[in-house]
């Protein structure tokens, strides 16, 4: 075994010492990266949580491993990001395989000027772990509770009523707002009777993660029918500690026990690998299934993650769509508790957070129909994709193994104020604001906790409620926020999404536009 | 914004229709269909308009057979 799982304590929680227990402002259910993460963003924020999860190790097996640029920043405001990325595989290189033969190959992040990589490989037990531990420096601010396991909760009006069993037996515990940060199979959303609609699609993939030395690069490699794997898709993902992940695609008709027996298992991968030595570690089948929930927002009680959306991997687009949710909510729950926004405000999150599963389904939905086309026309097509890809340019790029999760762009989203000005498209109101080099160092490390009023050549202004951030633009900068302008101010929301932005300063436009953006 | 052109815009339009079949000479029906899969895309990634596409695709299932 390459990771030694730790088991995390186990302490009687207060009511059942005879101690008082609450009422919370807020209770976290489920303490995988999401729900961890949201309580260190909301700890950032000095918002107090208790995050209660019905186990005591983190993730047994990689599951989630890719970890977008995007989802990187984001865990760098909250004190992780460095250490993922230096113990993380980095990689931004896609190769696609017919066969044997490569099709084409993707570089996900071409230019230079970021701080984060388009992507690294890190499993989900050590992003878990280090979480953990970043969790712990707010002892104060976040009381983790292990093997709390949630039995039903209600709704009170002003906030939620939960119970839990434990080993010391059950108890009760009151909190202003309940976030369910737990999973596909989500007790919460049970418990609640909400409907979880969507599409499952016939198709099943064998997933392994192997321990084996071997030299193969930090890239991503996809074959639609390998010579080792006749007429199916398979994918290698390099990972830390001699760690590989693999999938190969099973088909409908495959019996998932059968197929996770180590027996049926060793074969398949020993034709893949060849001769080189190997052990499993892990071993799953799953089947591809895009759903979600019709509303992330039902009164006191907020869907975060996988509890509210699922969507078929191969995009990246599950785990990094969950940490672009509590990026979106932390901030608004937090100014939502301290009465500096209203409670509409989280409404924004549930209309920002739909669009954005909606659009993580859409992508995996067409990578699924690609990679698992159904007799007849969606065949006929998918070969005519691949035959034409070895000599035409253009399908190339419709070869479609997976579109990998970039930033979501919440264009139309009512927290934007209109896009006064002839600025460049990257950086328009929705947008995650794009990162540069500044100083020696990094514009996103430079943003506030809170709103941050950025001015791109121009002499400093004091506004309300925004702190500001001057710089003076070189060319990347230029490139990413000025276009043919001479200088620009941009207000940045806590996520550091774009909210409103302009060429000339107006004092009047900027707290309107502040005010908008806090759902005023 | 561009239009589909449903109009004559061959100027040897019999002289298409010979190619188009001399293309298919020989092949089964399985080779047939994945020739015209195979132009379907390669024109439609000449036209390159979305709207030209739909209209297209629109004229397509609204004639032949109900």
């Amino acid at each position: 075994m390459p990771y030694t799982y730790q088991e995390f304590a186990y302490n009687t929680p207060p009511a059942l010492r005879g101690e008082p227990d609450g009422p919370h402002q807020v209770a976290i259910i489920g303490a995988g990266p999401i729900g961890l993460a949201m309580a260190i963003d909301l700890a950032q924020r000095g918002v107090a949580s208790v995050l209660l999860d019905d186990n005591n190790v983190v993730s047994v097996g990689s599951r989630a491993i890719c970890w977008a640029k995007r989802s990187l920043e984001i865990l760098d405001r909250l004190g992780v990001g460095e250490r993922m990325v230096e113990k993380g595989v980095t990689w931004k290189l896609g190769r696609l395989y017919r066969g044997d033969a490569e099709v084409y190959n993707f570089d996900l992040l071409p230019e230079a000027g970021h701080q984060m990589p388009a992507f690294i490989n890190l499993q989900q037990y050590y992003v878990e772990e280090y979480l953990i531990e970043r969790c712990r420096q707010f002892p104060d601010l976040i009381d983790l509770r292990f093997k709390n396991k949630l039995e039903d909760l209600s709704q009170t009006g002003d906030g939620v009523r939960a119970r839990f069993e434990t080993p010391d037996g059950p108890y009760e515990l009151e909190a202003s707002y309940l976030i369910a940060c737990d999973g596909a199979n989500s007790t919460v959303r049970k418990s609640m009777g909400l409907e979880f609609a969507g599409t499952l699609f016939e198709e099943r993939f064998l997933i392994t993660d192997i321990v084996m030395k071997a030299d193969f690069p930090s890239e991503r490699r996809f074959w639609f029918e390998p010579p080792f794997h006749a007429g199916q898709s398979a994918l290698l993902h390099k990972q830390p500690d001699d760690v590989y992940r693999i999938d190969l695609q099973l088909g409908w008709d495959a019996d998932p026990e059968e197929e996770r027996k180590p027996e049926n298992v060793i074969p398949r991968i020993e034709r893949m690998v060849g001769d080189r030595p190997f052990e499993i570690d892990w071993v799953s089948v799953y089947t591809f299934q895009c759903r979600r929930l019709e509303r992330f927002v039902h009164d006191r009680v907020l869907f975060v993650g996988d509890s509210a959306h699922i969507v078929s991997p191969f995009g990246a687009r599950g785990g990094n769509g969950g940490i672009q949710d509590l990026d979106n909510l932390g901030w608004k729950l937090a100014a939502v508790l301290d009465g500096s926004a209203g409670p509409q405000l989280l409404q924004s999150y549930d209309s920002e957070r739909t669009y954005g599963a909606d659009e993580n389904i859409l992508n995996s939905s067409r990578s699924t129909n690609f990679m698992s086309p159904k007799p007849g026309a969606e065949s006929l097509f998918r070969e005519a994709v691949l035959d034409l890809a070895a000599k035409a340019p253009f399908a190339r790029l419709m070869v479609n193994s997976g579109r990998l999760s970039v930033p979501c762009v919440l264009d139309g989203s009512a927290l934007n104020s209109a896009d006064t000005s002839d600025l460049p498209a990257v950086s328009r109101p929705g947008a995650s604001l794009p990162d540069a080099p500044l100083d020696g160092g990094w514009l996103l490390n430079r943003l506030g906790p809170d709103f941050t009023l950025l001015i791109l050549n121009a002499e400093p202004r004091r506004v309300e409620g925004a702190q500001t951030v001057c710089v003076t633009a070189d060319e990347t900068m230029a490139e990413r926020f000025l276009g043919a302008a001479e200088q620009a101010f941009y207000l940045v929301r806590p996520d550091q999404h774009v909210a409103a932005r302009w060429t000339t300063f107006d004092a009047g436009a900027v707290a309107a536009a502040l005010r908008k953006a806090k759902g005023f | 914004m561009a239009t589909l052109i449903d109009t004559p815009n061959i100027d040897d339009r019999d002289g298409f229709y010979q190619d188009l079949l001399a293309a298919h000479g020989g092949l089964d029906e399985s080779q047939s269909h994945a020739l015209n899969a195979r132009l379907v895309l390669i024109l439609a990634n000449h036209i390159g308009n979305q709207q030209v596409l739909g209209e297209a695709l629109d004229l397509a299932k609204n004639t032949g057979p109900a």
